[in-house]
C-alpha cells in the first residue's frame, strides 16, 4: 500500500522546522520515527500533502538526568529508553519504553511521536500520566511546558498548535520510596495493547502514603480516578484492597469493543492489570528484582 | 494533494553496494529495496507493521521496511537477506532454518533470518526465551515456531564454535 503523494522536507535545524510548520500550517505533518503515522499514511488516514521529516533534528534524542528531573529529547527511541540508566531508575519508565510493540518498532519509533500521536492504546500517554510528565512544545513563539494531564485532549487529540513540534518530555524523578510497575496485555508482540495499567506507590515501610494510578486503552484517554488513588492512602494495600482500587478505577473506564476484545473482556483484562501492576510495585519496594511490561501470547 | 511532487534523491548502500535513485517521497524502504534494486530477497507480507516479513538491519538496527520511507534511510547502510550467503556458503542461520526444518512456504523466513542475526549479533548465545523475544515482531504460519528456536540455537552454538 502507497501512501497518498506529499512533498518531502527535511528541515536541518528546530527553527527550520517550526518556520515550515508555521508556513505549511494545515498542510503539514510531522514525522519522526514514523511507527504510528507511516501505517496511518498507508491506509489513507492521518495523511498530509507536506511531510517534515523531524526525524534528525540534532540534539534532540537525549535521555539526561539532570538534578531530579529526567530530560528526554522527543527523538528518544524507545529502544534506547529501555536501555537508558533512567529506565533503571524509575521501573515503569523501562517496562513501558522495553514493550512497545516490537524490537524493529522500537528502533525506530520515538517519545515525542509515541505521546504526540495520542494513540488512545498508546503506551507513553498512560506511562507518563503516572508519572506526571510534562511536556515541552515548542513553536514560533518560543517553548511552553503542559502537562501531560493537560496535553491530551480526546483520542489522536492534544494542544499542540500548528506550527508546534513536542521537543521534550520530562520526569520528575519519584522519591526515594515510590515503586512503580507498568503493565499491558497485548494479542501479539506488534499488536497494540489491548489493556494497559501503570501504578507508582509511595511506600512508607508498608504503608502506602500515596498512589497513583491510570489505564490506558480504557477509553479515548487515559483513565485516572482520585477516589481509586485514596482508597491506598494511609493503608497497607492487600489483595482485597487493591481488588477494590482495580473495581474503582475501572468504573470509571468507558473500553470499546473492537477486534482486541469486547467491552466486558476489557473491563476484566483491566482489573487484572491494576493489580498486576500495583503487585509487582509493591515487590519492587521490597527490593525483589520483578518485571513488569508487556504479555502477549 | 500536492500537484507537482518533488522527486528526491535516496543514496543508500545496500549489502556493500552503494545505489542513488530519484524517487517519490511516498516510496517505502521496501519498495525501494524490491523494486528500484531488484533485491526481491526482501518479502511484503502484511504491509501493516505486523508480520515482519519485510525486516532487514538498517544502520545495524532491527527494521521494518514497510514501515519507513526510503528516503528516511538516505545515506544509510542496510543489510537484506542477499547478504547472508558469501561466495557460494550459506550462513550458519541459513543452514540452520534448512537442517531443523526451520521454514515451510518460506515466506517469513527472509525477515526471520535478518531478525535472528541481529539477535545473534546482540546475544551471541540467547536462551529460548531470549530466542522469543528478539524475534517476537516476526509471525510465521507454518512451523509453530519450534523449530525455528530450534534452528537459531543451533546456529547459535555452530556459530560460538567457529
Amino acid at each position: 500500500m502507497y501512501p497518498a503523494p506529499f512533498n518531502y522536507h527535511r528541515p536541518e535545524t528546530l527553527q527550520e522546522a517550526i518556520g515550515l510548520m508555521a508556513k505549511l500550517g494545515e498542510d503539514a505533518q510531522a514525522i519522526a520515527g514514523g511507527q504510528s503515522l507511516i501505517p496511518m499514511m498507508k491506509l489513507r488516514v492521518g495523511t498530509a500533502p507536506e511531510i517534515i521529516d523531524i526525524g534528525r533534528l540534532p540534539n534532540l534524542d537525549y535521555i539526561e538526568l539532570r538534578g531530579s528531573t529526567v530530560h528526554i529529547g522527543a527523538l528518544a527511541k524507545h529502544a534506547d529508553i529501555a536501555a537508558s540508566d533512567a529506565a533503571a531508575q524509575i521501573p515503569m519508565l523501562g517496562d513501558c519504553a522495553g514493550g512497545i510493540a516490537d524490537k524493529q518498532v522500537r528502533n525506530m519509533g520515538t517519545i515525542g511521536g509515541g505521546t504526540a500521536i495520542a494513540d488512545p492504546s498508546g503506551d507513553w500517554p498512560c506511562c507518563l500520566r503516572v508519572l506526571g510528565a510534562d511536556i515541552v512544545c515548542t513553536g514560533a513563539s518560543g517553548s511552553r511546558t503542559v502537562n501531560i494531564a493537560d496535553f491530551i485532549t480526546d483520542s489522536y487529540t492534544t494542544v499542540l498548535a500548528n506550527d508546534e513540534l513536542v521537543t521534550e518530555i520530562r520526569i520528575k524523578l519519584p522519591p526515594a520510596n515510590g515503586s512503580s510497575a507498568y503493565v499491558a496485555f497485548k494479542r501479539a508482540a506488534s499488536a497494540y495493547p489491548s489493556a494497559t495499567a501503570g501504578v507508582l506507590l509511595t511506600m512508607n515501610d508498608r504503608v502506602c502514603e500515596q498512589a497513583r494510578i491510570a489505564l490506558g486503552a480504557a477509553g479515548s484517554t487515559v483513565v485516572v480516578s482520585a477516589e481509586a488513588e485514596a482508597i491506598l492512602q494511609g493503608k497497607q494495600p492487600d489483595s482485597e484492597l487493591l481488588k477494590q482500587v482495580a473495581e474503582t478505577i475501572v468504573s470509571e473506564s468507558s473500553p470499546a469493543a473492537d477486534a482486541r476484545g469486547s467491552e466486558q473482556f476489557k473491563r476484566a483484562m483491566l482489573r487484572s492489570l491494576v493489580v498486576d501492576a500495583a503487585e509487582r510495585a509493591l515487590a519492587r519496594s521490597r527490593g525483589e528484582q520483578v518485571k513488569g511490561g508487556h504479555r502477549y501470547a | 494533494m500536492p500537484d507537482n511532487i518533488q522527486l528526491v534523491l535516496v543514496d543508500l548502500t545496500v549489502n556493500g553496494s552503494r545505489y542513488q535513485r530519484h524517487v517519490e517521497p511516498r516510496t517505502l524502504l521496501v519498495e525501494f529495496i524490491r523494486e528500484e534494486l531488484g533485491l526481491t530477497g526482501t518479502h511484503i507480507g502484511c504491509d501493516t507493521s505486523f508480520c515482519g516479513a519485510c525486516t532487514i538491519i538498517l544502520n545495524g538496527r532491527l527494521v521494518k521496511s514497510c514501515t519507513a520511507l526510503a528516503i528516511q534511510a538516505d545515506g544509510g547502510v542496510v543489510e537484506t537477506v542477499e547478504s547472508l550467503e558469501q561466495d557460494d556458503q550459506l550462513h550458519p542461520l541459513q543452514t540452520a532454518f534448512s537442517e531443523h526444518h526451520g521454514l515451510q512456504c518460506g515466506y517469513c523466513t527472509p525477515g526471520m533470518l535478518m531478525a535472528s542475526k541481529q539477535l545473534l549479533a546482540e546475544n551471541p548465545s540467547p536462551s529460548r526465551d531470549e530466542i522469543k523475544k528478539g524475534i517476537a515482531g516476526n509471525v510465521c504460519r507454518c512451523t509453530g515456531y519450534q523449530n525455528i528456536y530450534k534452528a537459531v540455537d543451533a546456529a547459535a552454538k555452530q556459530m560460538q564454535e567457529t
